[in-house]
C-alpha cells in the first residue's frame, strides 16, 4: 500500500499532502494537521460530531477517505471565524449557553451553518428535523435551538439593513 | 469482534477513475480481485469498519462527473453519484414521485444525504433499504453497465438476498430510471423506527392509481420483513378494481399482514411487524388516495 499525493483547500490554505488509501479525513485533520476541533464520536455516521465543510456542504469526516478530497474545498470549525471576529452562529451558542461539554458542538455549529444557508427562516420543527444527525449527550437541544433561532432572526435583521442601507444608498445617488 | 470505528484497519488498493469507460476498464481487468464500488461511503466504510469484510481494491466514482445528473425530461432518470440530497431537492420527484421523496427524506440526516447515492443504497441491497420500496412500486429500473455491454432490470429482480444483487463482479449501476406516472396516480413511504434518522424496523411504499373511487392498479411493497423486500401481490390483487372504502382497506391490511413473514432480529420482533404492517399499510393506502384526489384537482383547476 503506497502513499497518495493529494492537494486541497483547508480553511482557505493550499495543503499538499500524502495519504495512505485507508486514512480518514477526520484523522488526516486532527492527526496530521492538530485541527482537533473536528470530533471523534460515533466513527459510523451516527452522532454528527465528525461534521467539516466539503465544497460548502456538511459531511462527515469518520465516513470520508482523506485520498477522496483531492482538489476539493475543506473548511473545519476552525476556519469559521475571521481573525478574532467569531462567526455569527458562533457567537449565537455562546450568548444562548448551548454549548455544555463542548464535544458536539464543532459539528452542531457547521450543520446549524448549512440549515441557514439552505433555509434562512426555519421554524422549531425544521431546525429539528435538520439537526436530528448531530447528538447532544448532555441533552442541551433546548438551547441549541434557540441559538440557531436568534442566529436565523439576527441574519435576518442584518439583511434587512442592508436592503435598508442599499435603499437610502439608492435614493441618496438618484438625489445626487 | 472488537472494532475501532476511529481507524480503517484494512488495507487495500484505491481507485478513482474519472470517466465511466475507464471504470468499466477497471472493473473488466480486476474482475478476479475483489473490488468493491465506493460512493457515497456510508454503508460500505461502516462496514468495512464494524465486519470482517476485506477487499482488494476500492473502486471510488465519485470522480465520474458523467454520472451526477438528474433528468426530468421524461419520468426521471438518476445518474449514479446524484447525492440523495441533490435528488430530493428536485421539484418533480415531491410532486411526481412522493413516496421516493418521503423514503429519501426519511433516510438519515442531512450529511449523510450529502455523501449518499440511491445507487449505492441500491448496490448495499438492504432489506431496510428506505429507497426500494419507493422505487419498487414506482416500477422502477436499474441500468447496468460493463465492458461487455449493458442492461436493464427492474428493482424488483435486483436484490437477491440480504447483501446480494444480480449484478456480475464487472458491472456498475450507471443510471436508475423511473418511468412517468401517470396524471391519476400518486404514492406514499412510511417507516417505523426508533428514532426518526434510525434504520427502519419495517417500511412500506404504496403506489395506486385512481379513478374517482376505484382503485385502477395498486403496487404494494414491504422492507425489512424479509431477506430482501418484497411485493405483497395478494393484497395489490384484492385492491385492484375495487372500490376504496373503510372495509376494503381493512381488509387488505388483514391480507397483507398474513403475507408477510417478518423475523425476529436487533431491530423488532416478528409480532411488532406483523402487528404494524396492517396498520402502516392502511395509512399508506390513505396518505397515497388523497393525495390522488389533491393532484388531480391541482391540475384541473391549473
Amino acid at each position: 500500500m503506497d502513499k497518495i499525493p493529494i492537494q486541497f483547500t483547508l480553511n482557505s490554505q493550499n495543503k499538499q499532502m500524502l495519504v495512505f488509501p485507508n486514512d480518514l479525513l477526520i484523522n488526516l485533520l486532527r492527526d496530521e494537521l492538530y485541527l482537533t476541533g473536528t470530533k471523534y464520536g460515533c466513527g459510523i455516521g451516527e452522532c454528527g460530531a465528525c461534521t467539516v465543510f466539503i465544497d460548502d456542504e456538511p459531511i462527515l469526516s469518520c465516513l470520508t477517505l482523506a485520498v477522496s478530497i483531492n482538489g476539493k474545498e475543506i473548511i473545519t470549525i476552525e476556519g469559521l471565524a475571521k481573525g478574532n471576529e467569531l462567526h455569527p452562529m458562533q457567537i449565537a451558542f455562546l450568548k444562548h449557553a448551548a454549548v455544555q461539554c463542548g464535544f458536539c458542538t464543532p459539528g452542531m455549529i457547521l450543520t446549524a451553518i448549512a440549515l441557514l444557508r439552505e433555509n434562512p427562516n426555519p421554524t422549531e420543527e425544521e431546525i429539528k428535523e435538520y439537526m436530528r444527525g448531530n447528538i447532544c449527550r448532555c441533552t442541551g437541544y433546548v438551547q441549541i435551538v434557540k441559538a440557531i433561532k436568534a442566529c436565523a432572526k439576527e441574519q435576518n435583521k442584518q439583511n434587512q439593513h442592508d436592503t435598508i442601507d442599499s435603499i437610502v444608498m439608492l435614493r441618496r445617488c438618484q438625489d445626487d | 469482534m472488537q472494532t475501532n470505528t476511529k481507524i480503517l484497519a484494512k488495507k487495500f488498493g484505491y481507485l478513482s477513475p474519472d470517466t465511466l469507460q475507464e471504470a468499466l476498464t477497471l472493473l473488466d481487468v480486476h474482475k478476479k480481485n475483489h473490488l468493491k464500488i465506493l460512493a457515497g461511503g456510508t454503508d460500505l466504510l461502516v462496514k468495512m469498519k464494524t465486519t470482517d469484510l476485506n477487499v482488494d481494491y476500492l473502486m471510488s466514482i465519485k470522480n465520474i462527473k458523467e454520472l451526477d445528473y438528474l433528468d426530468t425530461d421524461k419520468g426521471l432518470k438518476i445518474g449514479a453519484i446524484t447525492t440523495l440530497s441533490h435528488i430530493i431537492k428536485e421539484k418533480k420527484v415531491k410532486t411526481d414521485y412522493t413516496a421516493l421523496f418521503e423514503g429519501i427524506h426519511s433516510m438519515a440526516a442531512p450529511a449523510i444525504r450529502n455523501m449518499g447515492t440511491i445507487a449505492g443504497n441500491l448496490g448495499n441491497a438492504s432489506p431496510a433499504a428506505d429507497t426500494i420500496p419507493p422505487l419498487m412500486v414506482l416500477g422502477a429500473k436499474v441500468k447496468l453497465q460493463s465492458k461487455q455491454g449493458e442492461r436493464t432490470v427492474f428493482v424488483e429482480d435486483f436484490t437477491t438476498g440480504v447483501g446480494k444483487t444480480v449484478m456480475e463482479p464487472d458491472e456498475l449501476i450507471s443510471e436508475i430510471i423511473i418511468p412517468e406516472i401517470s396524471k391519476t396516480s400518486s404514492s406514499a413511504f412510511l417507516k417505523k423506527s426508533r428514532v426518526k434518522a434510525d434504520l427502519s424496523k419495517i417500511n412500506c411504499a404504496v403506489y395506486l392509481e385512481r379513478r374517482s373511487n376505484v382503485c385502477q392498479d395498486c403496487r404494494i411493497a414491504f422492507g425489512s420483513v424479509a431477506t430482501t423486500v418484497i411485493r405483497a401481490r395478494k393484497t395489490e390483487e384484492l385492491l385492484k378494481g375495487k372500490v376504496i372504502n373503510v372495509d376494503v382497506i381493512h381488509q387488505a391490511a388483514i391480507e397483507a399482514s398474513q403475507e408477510i413473514k417478518p423475523i425476529d432480529d436487533i431491530r423488532s420482533t416478528a409480532d411488532y411487524r406483523l402487528a404494524m404492517a396492517g396498520i402502516m399499510l392502511r395509512d399508506a393506502i390513505e396518505l397515497a388516495w388523497s393525495r390522488a384526489v389533491k393532484g388531480k384537482r391541482s391540475k384541473k383547476s391549473g
